[in-house]
């Protein structure tokens, strides 16, 4: 099998094919194959992470001339920088596709038939290993992305939907022309025009010319990841978005755009990301701390979520910066653990919102009486988020503190603010919420968690645990991958 | 050969012609005058020998012949036709049509030139006749319920158009100004007549009126151009003339050169006003919008595309190839006008609230990118075509998706009108979606392609900033193309409209068709990209 990921490229495009063709009035159908391919990629990722070997080297290759006239090739695979990532959105697509099961009744098929098409092109994003199918995968997430939040969202819907592509538009154009600059440049330099990665880190491109370079791609994954100050999109996208699109968007989206800093925006301009470094640390500590704080006075508790996002991007930002061992693990790690913690707050929320149609938490109190297993789950995913040692974003986060404290005390120091602001805003709302006597009538009789909803927590839940007590699964493939990218600062 | 032999030597024979006065005097010298007819005399006596010469010469522009031939058909056919059987002209149209793209297959490669160098068939002329030749048989398949359901099907209809595609292969394959001057005519004259075509509607009738009055204008302008560059150059040959301009700026004499420069610089000028008004770049735009709303719709697709390829190919073949930058700076001028048209089309395109007026603006921002591939000259030549051919399958789709969902006469062109189509008619919303996201430049479909070879060819030539421009542009453009999404997909439709109006099977046909292109095109490029890249410019 040396083409497994084409295969997992195309599962989900194919079933997307397959659901055009099935009848709209069965929507029963629709919803089980739709979750039947999901569970198939999921499975074939788990078997790509079972005989993915713990090196640094790119593995199930696939290189394929596709628009030979200019060096652009279909050029695939993966190293453990990208692997973590496959699994995180192929799992979180089961998630996406279970969590809508009842909330999706309107265009059903047009509903699932954009999912897939959106998983296909995240998984493009994480295995692609030339410049310009990054770029389409990259840019082509946006299309089913926008219309899930504009079709299927709420109250504001159009306008998030509108403002999520154009912000994110206008950072990868400018990528795209970076891209071009990039590739004539070292065509210039070398004689070859190729638009692969692997050509071009082989003969960086000269420092003078990084900066500008470099500021054009960290501009667009910036935005997408989102960095204070360009992070005005997300809270609207995630408030507005259906739940499997907000699980979807914090889960996968957005770290597309950390993942194009170490997969891309680091290897290709060293020298311009040292010098980055310090401004890029600033922004993600200011984030951390701004985050947080926003999101002790949200009076929605989606809206918290969303804005938690930030501060817990900053983390990973701050990881990845750090140019150290720990640091950067822990960032990748991190990453893998917001995609769990948060995609499962956002399903958690959105199971409240289909009970009750609101999401203030004022409009709630006491709700663990009569939901005792969601109170239950909400308080490990809770935990999670908040980072209590056991669960998985303990072992992330610490990873990322102690990295920093190696490159800088005072960062440290400032991340660690924001660990503990996250325990105020998550357990003030899980106070107000879910604590206490039910203040309201409307909650008294709240149906508790279904089999279906149980089973999606579990099978969340129990990444969350595996993570924070066995973190080896999942730290062992990543380390070699970031000793070599580290290595190319030495 | 033969006569162009005769003038270099002719040109050489008086090197002491060497300013403005002298020149003109010489062109208006009696002797002179005698002199060409007997140069003529000369080539009508050789060619006597050889036989063969006007055998190759018609299969150069068989192309052009069939489709003329094809309209004269129809004309006649016309006549023996029932009222109710005006549907089989739009057939004979498109055989007639896939006939001449079968004659211009043939001639791929051949790189052959007749009538003295003033038509060629080079890959460059071929590839975009064969894109005019798609864009008129879509039009044609759109165009033929259309025009039943408006009352305005007569057999008129395709003999105008026909004559309009022959004259736009005729431009697309002159090498000579005068050809060119032709073509522009032949195709301009339908054109006025089809944009006023549904007579009882005043807005139709105001674009034709209008589109015909700033056209002659424009083509007084071109005409003026030419005789200019004759003047400084003594030919109309576009290779004479890019050899005897580069002489002159070579020249060590520096009267000489600056004299029949400047004459030359303002017929360039006078030239770049005609063009400007036929591919609609600002400030020459402003009859855009107004004639592409006023039109009948498949007559405003069939010009915002194949208009655009024939002008555009004469433009590249004047500019980059004729008129060479060494001579005349109009580089800059024109880097100038493609920020200026990108940028303003679409400003305005963002304020319109009618769907074809948008689409108008759009053409016009489309055309500020193309202009982009002609600042950076001829390594951006294959982009252009790709860009172009890109363009036309894209702009059809729009177009063909606004015919499909009329409803009867009525025509959703309110984009408000086409809230809630996504419901009613999925397949034709989703190729309306993708005809737009490609107009914006989203991949994969064909005009993100386009974008990436014109942006790449900027900023390969150190245009960079003409790329970031452009970029920036599209993001712009974004936001209007979202709009028709919006409103069909987020939006609940109004009880205005009949739900379950079924579409006309040919327009789904063409409308596949173009999809079919704008996804292949974006999927698999390379093979057109291939096809591009050996359009050379003879």
């Amino acid at each position: 099998m040396n083409n497994v990921i084409s295969l997992l490229l195309s599962i989900p495009l194919i079933s997307a094919l397959i659901l055009a063709l099935i009848p709209r009035q069965n929507a029963r159908a629709i919803k089980l194959f739709a979750l039947f391919s999901t569970f198939a990629s999921f499975a074939l990722s788990c078997s790509l992470f079972a005989s993915f070997r713990a090196t640094s080297d790119l593995q199930f290759v696939e290189r394929v001339a596709w628009i030979p006239q200019f060096g652009i090739s279909y050029y695939v695979g993966v190293d453990g920088l990208s692997i973590l990532l496959v699994m995180l959105t192929t799992f979180l697509m089961i998630i996406a596709i279970g969590g809508s099961w009842n909330a999706i009744t309107d265009r059903v098929k047009e509903y699932h038939i954009l999912f897939l098409l959106l998983e296909a092109a995240m998984i493009g994003v994480f295995v692609s290993l030339d410049l310009f199918l990054f770029y389409v995968f990259w840019e082509f997430t946006l299309i089913p992305m926008a219309l899930l939040i504009g079709i299927w969202g709420h109250g504001r819907r159009v306008y998030a939907a509108i403002k999520f592509i154009l912000f994110t538009m206008f950072g990868s154009t400018l990528m795209l022309v970076a891209i071009l600059a990039l590739v004539f440049i070292h065509r210039d330099q070398t004689g070859v025009l190729s638009f692969a990665l692997s050509d071009i880190t082989r003969n960086p491109i000269p420092p003078a010319l990084q900066p500008i370079l470099f500021a054009a791609f960290a501009l667009a994954f910036a935005i997408k990841v989102p960095m204070f100050p360009f992070h005005t999109w997300l809270p609207d996208a995630h408030v507005e978005a259906p739940t499997a699109g907000s699980v979807i968007l914090a889960g996968v989206l957005l770290k597309m755009g950390t993942y194009g800093f170490i997969r891309f925006a680091i290897p290709l301009f060293p020298s311009a990301a040292r010098d980055f470094a310090p401004l890029l640390i600033a922004l993600a500590l200011i984030g951390i701390i701004y985050g947080a704080m926003v999101s002790i006075v949200q009076r929605d508790i989606k809206s918290l979520v969303a804005f938690s996002s930030v501060s817990h991007l900053g983390f990973v930002m701050l990881g990845l910066f750090t140019f150290n061992a720990q640091g950067m693990s822990g960032g990748i790690l991190q990453m893998v653990n917001h995609g769990l913690s948060t995609g499962a707050l956002f399903l958690l929320v959105g199971m409240l919102y289909e009970r009750r149609h609101t999401r203030l938490i004022a409009d709630f109190g006491g709700v663990a009486k009569p939901m005792p297993i969601f109170a239950a789950f909400f308080l490990l995913v809770m935990f999670s988020s908040v980072g209590l040692p056991g669960l998985n974003g303990f072992v992330g986060e610490f990873l990322i503190l102690v990295g920093a404290y190696r490159a800088n005390a005072l960062y440290a120091a400032l991340a660690a603010t924001g660990v503990v602001l996250s325990a105020i805003y998550l357990l003030w709302m899980y106070q107000r919420a879910m604590a206490g006597p039910v203040t309201k009538e409307e909650n008294e009789r709240l149906r508790d968690l279904s089999p279906r909803e149980i089973a999606l927590l579990v099978a969340l839940a129990v990444f969350i645990v595996w993570i924070g007590v066995y973190p080896a699964t999942f730290l062992d493939p990543i380390q070699a991958s970031v000793m070599q990218l580290l290595g190319g600062f030495k | 050969m033969l006569l162009q032999f005769k003038l270099t030597s002719f040109r050489g024979s008086r090197p002491e012609a060497n300013n403005k006065i002298l020149r003109f005097a010489q062109n208006d010298n009696p002797t002179t005058i005698i002199r060409i007819p007997k140069l003529v005399l000369n080539e009508v006596e050789t060619s006597k020998m050889s036989i063969s010469i006007p055998d190759i010469n018609l299969r150069i522009i068989a192309p052009v012949l069939i489709v003329a031939i094809t309209s004269i058909l129809v004309l006649v056919a016309e006549l023996f036709t029932r009222a109710e059987q005006k549907r089989t002209l739009g057939y004979l149209s498109i055989v007639g049509l896939i006939f001449a793209s079968f004659a211009a297959f043939t001639l791929w490669g051949s790189n052959a030139s007749a009538f003295r160098g003033m038509i060629s068939a080079d890959n460059f002329g071929l590839f975009l006749t064969l894109t005019i030749l798609i864009g008129a048989a879509l039009s044609v398949l759109l165009a033929m319920d259309f025009a039943r359901a408006q009352n305005i099907e007569q057999g008129e209809y395709y003999v105008l158009l026909l004559a309009a595609v022959a004259g736009m292969i005729l431009m697309a394959t002159a090498t000579d100004l005068i050809v060119i001057f032709l073509g522009l005519e032949l195709l301009s004259l339908p054109l006025y007549i089809l944009a006023a075509f549904q007579r009882n509607n005043s807005y139709s009738l105001e674009a034709g009126v209008k589109y015909f009055l700033l056209g002659a204008f424009s083509s007084a302008f071109f005409l003026y151009g030419i005789a200019l560059i004759y003047g400084a150059t003594g030919t109309t040959n576009l290779l004479q003339i890019s050899q005897s301009l580069s002489l002159s700026s070579n020249s060590q004499s520096l009267t000489h050169s600056l004299s029949s420069n400047s004459l030359a610089f303002i017929g360039a000028g006078l030239l770049l006003v005609g063009f400007a008004f036929k591919v609609a770049l600002v400030p020459f735009h402003w009859w855009t919008p107004d004639v592409y709303d006023g039109a009948p719709t498949p007559v405003t697709a069939f010009m915002s595309v194949a208009v655009k390829a024939a002008a555009f190919g004469a433009f590249i073949r004047v500019f980059v190839f004729a008129i060479p930058p060494q001579a005349i700076e109009w580089r800059t001028i024109l880097a100038v006008i493609a920020v200026l048209t990108m940028t303003l089309g679409n400003i305005a395109a963002l304020l319109q609230s009618n769907i074809k007026r948008m689409l108008a603006y759009s053409s016009i921002a489309h055309a500020g990118y193309i202009l982009i591939a002609l600042v950076v000259g001829e390594t951006a030549t294959a982009s252009s075509l790709y860009y172009i051919l890109a363009y036309t399958f894209t702009n059809l789709g729009a177009f063909g998706a606004v015919i499909a969902l009329a409803d009867g006469e009525r025509e959703r062109l309110k984009i408000s009108d086409f809230a809630g189509v996504a419901r009613d008619h999925p397949r034709v919303a989703a190729a309306l979606a993708i005809c737009l996201l490609s107009l914006a430049g989203f991949p994969p479909f064909a005009g993100f392609i386009g974008k990436f070879l014109i942006f790449g060819s900027a900023v390969e030539n150190g245009w960079t900033w003409l790329a970031v421009v452009g970029v920036l542009n599209s993001v712009v453009s974004m936001y209007y193309y979202a709009r028709p999404i919006v409103e069909m997909y987020m939006h609940d439709g109004s009880a205005d409209w009949e739900r379950g109006v079924k579409i006309a099977p040919l327009v789904g046909i063409a409308l596949l068709i173009a999809v079919i292109g704008v996804i292949a095109l974006g999927i698999f490029p390379s093979g057109a990209i291939a096809w591009a890249q050996s359009a050379f410019v003879r």
